[in-house]
């Protein structure tokens, strides 16, 4: 875990350097000898090598640096400032998506072969096959814009946060239910179903406790993608609805080669995924029962 | 008979599949006597499984249709009851074991936990009393450490243990009826013997009537007091075990009991399989379906259906070579004899 | 007693000997005791005749409504894209000052919307008496739109499949050698897709297009190097399945070789998977790019790709619908294909389907 960090870390700077151009706006309009007074205050003319293990160095206490582009900002205070309306949409768009596409799955596939169902399979395929920035674009359009039902964008109040949220959470939608419908089918199928039921059981007792129960457990390795997913759909729902996150962040300064701060991101956005995998790694083994018990004494 | 628990009537199951409509069942009748074990013999795709299922309703929705027959317990026909009822009925009045206890428990639930769900529904006990009632259960089956092991989950077992687990849940709520499907067959040899023991002692000691169903003929000559041999969805003979291994009068059984390797014979002597394979159900024809493989087949065997005939009383067959027009020498040695 | 007669199944009886009507018999008759014997050697005839793996395949995947679409759409939609430009008249980057903004218009198509009406409802070709359709309308330089859309669409696909072939390609190698010769090799290989694993696709791709200035190059390079990792998984999978399986030991006890092992036994049973995967690369490639053209970091003017096209419409959304309209309905219904086919190709190459 750490030594993907470590690999994404030296990765990210080495490429950096390899960036053409320089981080200062309008160098032209520097003269030589003030680019190289810029250049030595932010360590640009040491060797590379040197700079690597100084940027190491502060990145153990947690010193990400200084952006090019805004004088005097550090790029942890502009991480945090932005972070909020990231986290918030992003957070509003699994949670919501997550409960709507259980939701979705196990109901089309307790109705499987039934209109419901293939409605609620088209919409997924739907949900995943269009890209979520035509999506948005249109969902701007038609509610934002045309209808005027809600804000359109920029960030002013709690209701802005919905229609970007939503755009993200359709992605999230499509892909759970899908899942869900999939895993419910499969234990379906299984023979300790027709015990279950055998034993007398009344169906609506059936499904909740044992088919539930064991489709849902893989659905948590899909936190892992579903949220690198809403990580890559931030940069442009950010952009769309003009949402000062850390999404839109990245992508201007990417476009401005502010190298500082395009490795922060960059560094937080891995860690920030590493750590979800982590999290999930360990929630599997809670949850299936088989997992911790691998070396488990029989009788 | 004022014995009778269960009686199966004219019973048809059919199958809609992406190839067509499969016959799997297509009119059995048999009864099953209080306290008696009666054995369902047959090949795989005879129609003995889904005939089990049926009788509790546990065929699959999608695409098993019972259409026809009646299935007759304590006075009800158990194919016409609401589901409530049905559900009430199973675990609690008829149970079933099935036959892969690899895949027969939830795996993700603890094994205490599966056998007082049924408990608590059937019986209306508090969560102490039915802990008791499911640790007892275990150790009747002889699990140790019971009280240790309702914390446990299925995969902590090894296959013969969680037979037996299979078959303390399914005799918790002391039923009337036991129906194994094959509860032996995917067990080592071993094992199988103490898990027909286990059974045959509870059955003592609880006085349950069983409907064992298996291909294999040496848990047949164990447990059962009647058996019913079937091919490709019908009973071609049933009669109680003594009658059936020594007297038996329809070629497939015949067949089934000659394929046997059995220890006291000459080495030497062959092997005699049945030649061919099963029809296949969706395109089954009329006349006796196993007239393909039968090496006494006539004429008419090819074009009508055999019609019952009791020899004995309890022994029947279904089979043209029992007609009266059927000329003796076409008869094989022993039938209507002992061999 | 009941007969029951169906078909022509009464015909075949059960020895699988077609008889003439007259042939059977209505009632029971007293000569109809008479053997009968069966000949053992048809017992076991096949039921029906062979079929190969892959006919069996193209059989159920023809039988499924959504790919039958799926592959009417594509070549439907491949076949503009490479037919769409030429038959405009115009190229891609041809630019008219006096053209500029045109609402699509196609005669005979008028009461769908293609009446050349702006927003405001007036006809703009009449407006400024211009005699040319352009069906898909123009943009603010006076380039034909249907030109660029599929001119676009042509580009998409085309970075796409070269990325997604690449992938294949150092995936299955990868993938192979790893499963093949197990042991330490596997080990070290799975290792390092690990750590590659945890890195966030998107943020390899970004970095790299910042290196190599954004253009076709540079972005099928970028998805090659993140794309190779899931075939890379899915080959070595399907060969560590296969691998244990007898009919690959048995093939081995009779003195096979490696390499015909891998050529005639393995392949062909990881071919499936490997097509599944393939289709399902495409559209995630094709998002990829068009998410990067979105954000700035795709293609640059004037090269057209669906990503740009729609960057385009959506910067005029307000009051030229039209303009993203179009691109988004063609790269919607490409991926939509895409996935619905490879949906289809994965059930109908999986034979445990059961329904």
């Amino acid at each position: 875990m750490l030594v993907t960090l470590f690999v994404i870390v030296t990765f990210t700077f080495f490429l950096m350097h390899l960036l053409p151009g320089t981080p200062f706006n309008n160098p032209e309009k520097l003269s030589d000898k003030q680019l190289k007074i810029l250049n030595a205050k932010y360590g640009l003319d040491e060797p590379v090598a040197l700079q690597y293990i100084r940027y190491l160095g502060n990145l153990i206490h947690g010193d990400l640096g200084m952006s090019f582009q805004y004088q005097g900002r550090t790029v942890d205070s502009m991480i945090i400032d932005r972070i909020g309306p990231s986290a918030i949409i992003g957070l509003q768009a699994m949670v919501f998506g997550s409960i709507i596409g259980l939701l979705l799955g196990v109901i089309s596939a307790l109705r499987h072969n039934t209109l419901l169902d293939y409605g609620s399979v088209t919409l997924a395929v739907l949900g995943m096959s269009i890209p979520s920035f035509v999506f948005a674009a249109l969902l701007q359009y038609f509610i934002g814009v045309k209808l005027g039902w809600l804000p359109p964008a920029l960030w002013e109040s709690y209701r802005y946060t919905l229609l970007p949220s939503f755009a993200l959470s359709v992605s999230v939608i499509a892909t759970v239910s899908r899942f869900i419908r999939t895993e419910m089918l499969e234990v379906l199928g299984h023979d300790y179903i027709i015990t279950a039921r055998a034993k007398g059981l009344s169906e609506s007792n059936v499904i909740s406790k044992h088919v539930l129960r064991n489709a849902l457990i893989p659905v948590v390795t899909m936190l892992g993608p579903l949220a690198v997913g809403i990580m890559t759909g931030t940069l442009v729902i950010e952009k769309i609805f003009a949402v000062p996150g850390l999404g839109e962040q990245f992508t201007l300064s990417i476009l401005v080669n502010d190298y500082s701060v395009i490795m922060g991101i960059t560094i937080f956005y891995s860690a920030l995924f590493i750590f979800v995998v982590f999290v999930v790694d360990i929630l599997y083994g809670i949850l299936d029962p088989r997992i911790n018990f691998k070396r488990g004494a029989e009788i | 008979m004022n014995d009778e628990i269960l009686e199966v009537k004219n019973l048809h199951v059919n199958f809609h599949t992406q190839n067509g409509v499969v016959k799997a069942v297509r009119g059995v009748d048999f009864t099953l006597n209080k306290g008696e074990t009666l054995a369902i013999v047959g090949e795989s795709g005879s129609g003995k499984s889904v005939t089990a299922k049926a009788i509790m309703r546990l065929l699959p929705k999608q695409n098993a249709r019972i259409t026809s027959g009646k299935v007759n317990y304590e006075k009800n026909d158990l194919l016409e009851m609401p589901l409530k009822k049905i559900q009430q009925i199973r675990g609690s009045q008829i149970s079933m074991v099935f036959q892969d206890p690899m895949t027969a428990l939830n795996p993700t639930m603890k094994i205490g936990r599966q056998i007082i769900e049924g408990l608590k529904k059937h019986q209306n006990l508090s969560s102490k009393e039915a802990k008791i009632k499911a640790i007892n259960m275990l150790k009747l089956v002889g699990i140790p450490n019971a009280e240790d092991r309702l914390d446990s989950y299925p995969h902590q077992y090894s296959g013969g243990m969680r037979q037996r687990v299979v078959i303390a849940m399914a005799l918790a709520c002391n039923p009337k009826i036991l129906i194994a499907d094959e509860p032996t067959t995917a067990l080592d040899v071993t094992i199988q013997a103490q898990i027909l023991e286990l059974m045959k002692d509870l059955q003592a000691k609880t006085g349950t009537s069983i409907i064992i169903i298996t291909h294999d003929l040496g848990v047949v000559a164990n447990m059962a007091d009647r058996v019913a041999v079937m091919y490709a969805g019908e009973i071609v003979e049933m009669g109680s075990v003594d009658e059936i291994f020594y007297n038996p009068q329809h070629p497939y059984t015949l067949g089934l009991l000659q394929s046997m390797p059995k220890l006291h014979e000459n080495r030497n002597k062959p092997l005699i399989p049945i030649p061919g394979s099963p029809p296949d159900l969706a395109s089954i024809g009329t006349g006796c379906p196993f007239a393909p493989r039968c090496p006494y087949t006539m004429k008419v065997c090819h074009y009508f259906p055999p019609v019952k005939k009791e020899i004995l009383d309890g022994h029947s067959v279904s089979c043209w070579l029992q007609d009266n027009r059927t000329p003796k020498e076409l008869q094989p040695i022993g039938i209507g004899g002992t061999i | 007693m009941n007969l029951e007669i169906n078909n022509n199944k009464a015909l075949q009886i059960n020895n699988n000997e077609p008889l003439e009507i007259q042939d059977i018999p209505t009632e029971i008759t007293d000569d109809l005791f008479v053997a009968a014997p069966i000949d053992i050697n048809k017992q076991d005839e096949i039921a029906s005749p062979p079929v190969t793996f892959w006919r069996e395949a193209i059989g159920r995947l023809l039988k499924n409504k959504g790919s039958i679409i799926s592959i009417i759409l594509l070549v439907f939609m491949i076949f503009l894209a490479l037919v769409g430009p030429q038959i405009s008249g115009h190229t891609y980057r041809q630019q008219n000052i006096v053209h500029t903004n045109l609402p699509p218009k196609i005669s005979g198509l008028e009461w769908l919307g293609f009446d050349g009406k702006d927003v405001h409802g007036i006809d703009q070709y009449k407006k400024r008496n211009i005699k040319e359709n352009y069906w898909f309308g123009t943009d603010e330089f006076g380039r034909d739109l249907w030109t660029r859309v599929w001119k676009g669409t042509q580009i998409s696909l085309f970075i796409a499949l070269v990325a997604a072939l690449l992938d294949l390609f150092i995936g299955v190698l990868y993938g192979g050698i790893s499963a093949f010769y197990g042991g330490k090799v596997d080990n070290v290989m799975q290792r390092i897709i690990e750590i590659l694993v945890g890195i966030p696709n998107l943020i390899v791709i970004i970095l790299f297009i910042l290196i190599l200035e954004p253009g076709i190059t540079s972005i099928i390079l970028a998805m090659i190097v993140t794309g190779w990792v899931s075939m890379a998984r899915v080959v070595r999978g399907q060969i560590l399945q296969l691998k244990g399986q007898e009919f690959v030991l048995a093939s081995r006890t009779l003195g096979a070789s490696n390499r015909r092992l891998i050529g005639k036994h393995l392949l062909p049973n990881v071919m499936g998977p490997i097509i599944v995967t393939l289709m399902f690369t495409i559209p995630t490639a094709i998002f990829f790019e068009a998410f990067l053209s979105f954000i700035g970091l795709g293609l640059q003017a004037p090269l057209a790709s669906l990503g740009v096209l729609i960057e385009d419409g959506y910067k005029g959304m307000r009051f030229f619908t039209y303009k993203l309209i179009f691109p988004a309905v063609v790269i919607s219904a490409i991926m939509i294909s895409f996935n619905l086919l490879g949906d289809g190709l994965r059930d109908a190459l999986d034979p445990k389907m059961r329904k």
